[in-house]
């Protein structure tokens, strides 16, 4: 039975599968735990290349990342800690911009490396470990969200106008408006305007524009259209701009 | 094209999505009209910016807990 068939455009349905997965991923750990989780290993910054929208999807695999699933597969969790240390990270920044909590986002974090290590058998390869991943973290920061938020949360179909796409803020930002700040205040001033949008429209943003997720592997891991991922995503977008030009804008000359 | 149009496909302009007639569409009202050659600008670069970000190391006691509570959860034997 395969829930987490990546070909899919379903959640997780874990109700397919208490007990099995995580007995047989509990009996392949107990016998090779054997302290290779504790080891200290230092690995290398996943770092992206510059902006270049042809090759978004690809840049945050590595060549090795398939060999690494196979060792983790067959219960090599050295190679399973060297997928966590790779990519923690961007999963707990995921989980921290759609639960807008810490320790939601930390809990979401676990369960989704947790349930990616007891499913691993289901995932086939005919995608990315990283966009694999990127569905159970989603679903786990999606389900604290909607328990913390139940009222506000839901990620059906909006009420969209077209008065939501006219511009109101209409400033030239310069070459390179991000360089006037430093980088914590940077991080700041763009998890603030991420923590604005309302739910819908920032889960969309951030799987496709921080996590670099295509249009389908976002549609997919969200359960949703690609038409309706092309519509948040414009609306996003342009919140987001309206959000940051009080930031950006060039100052004129006194 | 008008200035509602292009914002209607911006986002699709941006990611190289359009076809050569809307392309061609877009540009030419891009020449003539500046507030929208400021909002496509300005929302690349919102695009971009996000883009160009690298998540923050994970602060210490949340690196550890996770690997504490993976260790804990992954070693731990069925039924034990």
């Amino acid at each position: 039975m395969l829930c987490y068939d990546e070909e899919s455009a379903l959640l997780p349905n874990w109700s397919c599968y208490q007990g099995f997965g995580v007995i047989q991923a509990e009996t392949i750990c107990a016998n090779l735990l054997g302290g290779v989780w504790c080891a200290a290993i230092t690995h290398p910054t996943v770092r992206m290349s510059s902006p270049d929208p042809k090759h978004l999807p690809s840049t945050i695999v590595r060549e090795d990342e398939g060999a690494l699933v196979s060792l983790a597969k067959r219960g090599d969790l050295g190679a399973f800690d060297e997928l966590v240390n790779r990519y923690e990270r961007r999963i707990f920044r995921l989980a921290m911009n759609i639960t807008q909590n810490r320790e939601d986002a930390e809990d979401a974090t676990q369960d989704a490396f947790m349930k990616s290590f007891q499913h691993l058998a289901e995932f086939q390869g005919g995608s990315r470990f990283y966009t694999w991943l990127v569905r159970i973290a989603v679903n786990e920061a999606l389900m604290r969200l909607r328990r913390r938020r139940p009222n506000v949360t839901s990620l059906d179909e909006p009420v969209q106008t077209e008065e939501d796409l006219i511009p109101r803020e209409i400033e030239d930002w310069g070459p390179t408006p991000e360089q006037r700040y430093q980088v914590t205040e940077l991080n700041s001033i763009l998890s603030n305007a991420i923590a604005d949008l309302e739910p819908i429209f920032r889960t969309v943003f951030v799987l496709r524009d921080v996590e670099q997720l295509s249009t389908e592997e976002t549609a997919g891991a969200l359960g949703i259209s690609v038409p309706a991922v092309k519509s948040r995503l414009l609306r996003a977008r342009l919140r987001l701009r309206e959000k940051l030009n009080r930031f950006f804008e060039q100052r004129k000359p006194a | 094209m008008n200035c509602k149009g292009l914002i209607n496909e911006i986002s699709a302009y941006l990611d190289g999505e359009l076809g050569q007639e809307t392309l061609t569409e877009i540009e030419v009202h891009l020449k003539r009209c500046k507030d929208c050659r400021l909002i496509v600008d300005t929302t690349r670069k919102t695009i971009e910016i996000y883009y160009s970000t690298q998540p923050l190391p994970l602060p210490d006691d949340v690196r550890e807990r996770l690997h504490t509570a993976l260790i804990k959860r992954l070693g731990r034997r069925p039924n034990a």
